[in-house]
């Protein structure tokens, strides 16, 4: 799981049926520093994560356990909103 | 599977319903050559511990019979790795 920040939208008018409703979000990826490292990844935000938020993105076939991704043809999403990053032992 | 060390951990208020009470915390695999990444701990480790985690989708069932959206998860804590002479 990765952290990333959340630079914009995508808006898709003709789409699988299963997507429809859900939020896509643009999501730069960031090391645990916060620092961009230059990726990026639409992810479906399941949490409603806004603008500029940092967030912590699933990957792979485990973004669909969510309620809101079971089953949509999905493989990044949202799964939380992040506050704080402590690292200590770095 | 692989081996990391724990770096500290990650604050959230607003996360997926199953994720409230679980522990994430941010892993360096060691060696070196992978970035760190963040894991979901099911094993009740802290920072500063050596631990083994699994990647993909198989790390979520470490939580079963809950769906826990997360593709990595600390499955243990390493007590020593002993390496066969060369």
């Amino acid at each position: 799981m990765k952290l990333g920040k959340v630079v914009g939208t995508v808006v898709a008018t003709r789409k699988d049926s299963r997507l429809e409703g859900l939020k896509l979000l643009v999501v730069a990826t960031l090391d645990p520093d916060g620092k961009k490292d230059g990726f990026y990844e639409v992810a479906a935000d399941t949490v409603q994560a806004g603008f500029r938020e940092t967030v912590l993105i699933c990957t792979g076939s485990s973004a669909r356990m969510t309620a809101r991704t079971e089953h949509a043809p999905v493989d990044a999403t949202i799964v939380a909103i992040v506050d704080a990053v402590t690292l200590d032992y770095k | 599977m692989n081996v990391a060390k724990v770096l500290g951990n990650l604050v959230s208020t607003v996360k997926d319903p199953n994720l409230k009470g679980r522990t994430i915390l941010c892993i360096e695999p060691l060696g070196g050559r992978e970035p760190a990444l963040f894991a979901i701990d099911a094993v009740g480790a802290g920072a500063g511990e050596t631990v083994l985690y699994t990647t993909g989708r198989e790390a979520s069932f470490a939580f079963l019979p809950d769906f826990v959206p997360c593709n990595a998860a600390i499955v243990g804590i390493v007590d020593e790795i002993r390496e066969a002479k060369k």
